[in-house]
């Protein structure tokens, strides 16, 4: 029973949280080898090998899986698919992009933001925007499966797996990439971070949303909004946080101006301690709270970021 | 150039679901349905390419059951031309997985030949955001996902995706499956001239068998349970208490 599992690689470094994540979903299934795809591969390779519960590593190095396109990316999978009954990945956009395809060419279903695992078979997943959990059996021989890293303990490191090259699949050269726009963020990942603080339309500007950003920083936290946040220009849209923005599961999640709709709370509500300071008592958000605080933001973050720490 | 657009009748996007007691699913008897909010988007796009001349035909085309004709038409009164109905079940609680899904638009694609097929990039149903990577796998064609920005030139067309780290532009060749995103456009309004007009446009009927595809599903699904709900949590009165409290709570 061995497991394929494709690490989350940008420019050439490993995602060592979202993978080791993954890794603690995957080797539940069986024996762990990491595929380590990219144009430059070979340090995140070195990088994923350490990870506890990695027994091999394999290393694409080619310049046709820069920036990780589907096309040639899906290929080099399917090629190798044939040792492995499990193929995941962590559910970051580069991977469902990818795995998707990944299955259609297996002529199987992709099991998508997986929760949990149950058994070899049998996995749980959240639907309805994470108001309900389906669990479901595959009857497919082979198993593809993203993992909703949110809901993973983080693999230890310590391992020493073997490391080996492979070579690319042919490029089916049906796309190309152009350019990257990268956010530029010196603050903690949102996806990984501890904490994190969210700003909401009732921030009303993107100057006023560096409240947002200083209470953060006073924090160590990573900076999040909702989309109305994101729609009216306050913030990038790389700071989503909800159903088709990104899942989050901090120890601390601080909801600033944020009514706490349907989608909000899909990527938010696991975690641990959730604060909500909105001056409408009513807001929702303040149902799944476990501190609320009705309050204008206003005098409330400043004096927040005067009295913490 | 043809454009197809799949659309999707899902349970309306501000309704809170239910869940069923025995476990068996999500209650959708008398649940208000709606167009998928990503393939209205999709939609949209579609008729901007029309508009800008680069686009001659919108075919619109559903899977699922009879009543996602009014799915299609609230598409046509968008300003799609015709329509394709898979009645593919009897039953609404029968979600068809993507791979079927996929399966049976393959036979439509083939049928069709249209230039460029935009989905959604999610149902907000089951959530999977694979459908079109599907498609194009069983194509053998190009992809781009969870497009904001799309310009076709020639044979080509440049897309910006947005993916986790901020926006990525890239070029596929054509025929090719773009799946769209929130923010690639604000979908309009049909009009009640439009929505009368929608009513006279062509919808046809169809079955999975025309295709050739058996609806069957893979994945078996064993429960559908309520999340675990958060114990019910306090209100403070002031910006002290809330610190006293994160403090207490070691959170600070």
């Amino acid at each position: 029973m061995a497991v394929l599992l494709i690490a989350e690689i940008t420019d050439g470094e490993l995602a060592m949280d979202a993978t080791a994540k993954a890794v603690t979903a995957a080797k539940q299934l069986g024996d762990v080898t990491v595929l380590a795809a990219g144009a430059t591969a070979a340090a995140a390779g070195e990088a994923a090998s350490k990870i506890d519960g990695v027994s091999k590593v394999l290393v694409a190095e080619d310049v046709t899986l820069g920036h990780r396109l589907a096309e040639p990316t899906a290929a080099l999978i399917v090629s190798l698919a044939g040792d492995y009954e499990h193929i995941v990945a962590p559910a970051t956009t580069d991977a469902k992009n990818v795995l998707p395809r990944v299955a259609a060419l297996l002529d199987v279903m992709v099991i998508s933001d997986a929760s949990g695992v149950v058994d070899g078979n049998t996995f749980e997943r959240p639907i309805y925007a994470g108001n309900a959990v389906q669990t479901v059996k595959s009857t497919d021989a082979k198993k593809v499966v993203t993992f909703r890293t949110s809901t993973f303990d983080t693999a230890g490191e310590g391992g020493s797996a073997p490391v080996e090259s492979i070579s690319a699949a042919d490029n089916p050269g049906l796309s190309e990439w152009v350019e990257d726009k990268v956010a530029e963020s010196d603050r903690p990942e949102l996806t990984s971070a501890g904490v994190v603080v969210s700003g909401g339309r009732g921030v009303g500007s993107e100057d006023d949303f560096r409240l947002i950003e200083k209470l953060a920083d006073k924090l160590g936290a990573a900076v999040g909004a909702s989309r109305a946040a994101v729609d009216s220009g306050y913030a990038p849209n790389d700071w989503q946080i909800g159903q088709t923005g990104k899942v989050v599961a901090p120890d601390l999640y601080i909801a600033v101006g944020i009514s706490g709709a349907i989608q909000h709370l899909a990527g938010m509500k696991d975690s641990k301690i959730i604060v909500a300071i909105n001056k409408d008592e009513e807001a929702p958000i303040f149902q799944v709270a476990d501190f609320g605080l009705v309050a204008d933001l206003f005098d409330a973050v400043p004096e927040l970021v005067e009295k913490i720490g | 150039m043809k454009v197809l657009v799949p659309v999707k009748r899902v349970i309306d996007y501000n309704v809170k679901v239910r869940v069923k007691a025995d476990g068996s699913g999500v209650d959708l008897a008398n649940v208000k349905m709606s167009m998928n909010p990503f393939d209205e988007i999709s939609v949209e796009q579609a008729i901007r390419l029309k508009e800008a001349g680069q686009a001659d035909e919108v075919v619109v085309v559903s899977i699922g059951v009879k009543q996602s004709q009014e799915t299609l038409r609230t598409a046509l009164a968008m300003g799609a031309d015709r329509a394709i109905l898979v009645v593919a079940t009897d039953d609404v609680h029968n979600d068809i997985e993507p791979l079927t899904v996929a399966k049976i638009l393959k036979g439509i694609v083939d049928e069709e030949q249209p230039g460029l097929v935009l989905c959604g990039k999610q149902a907000i149903d089951n959530d999977m955001n694979a459908t079109g990577q599907m498609l194009a796998a069983l194509m053998g064609w190009s992809q781009a996902t969870f497009a904001s920005e799309v310009a076709i030139e020639g044979d080509k067309a440049k897309v910006t995706r947005e993916v986790d780290g901020g926006l990525q532009t890239i070029e596929v060749t054509m025929p090719t499956v773009v799946t769209v995103d929130l923010r690639l456009n604000e979908p309009r309004y049909a009009s009640l001239p439009n929505i009368m007009k929608a009513k006279k446009k062509p919808l046809d009927e169809k079955t999975p068998g025309d295709y050739g595809v058996e609806v069957a599903n893979r994945l078996e699904i064993l429960k559908t349970e309520e999340p675990a709900e958060r114990a019910a949590g306090i209100k403070v009165g002031s910006v002290d208490e809330l610190v006293e409290k994160l403090k207490e709570a070691g959170a600070v």
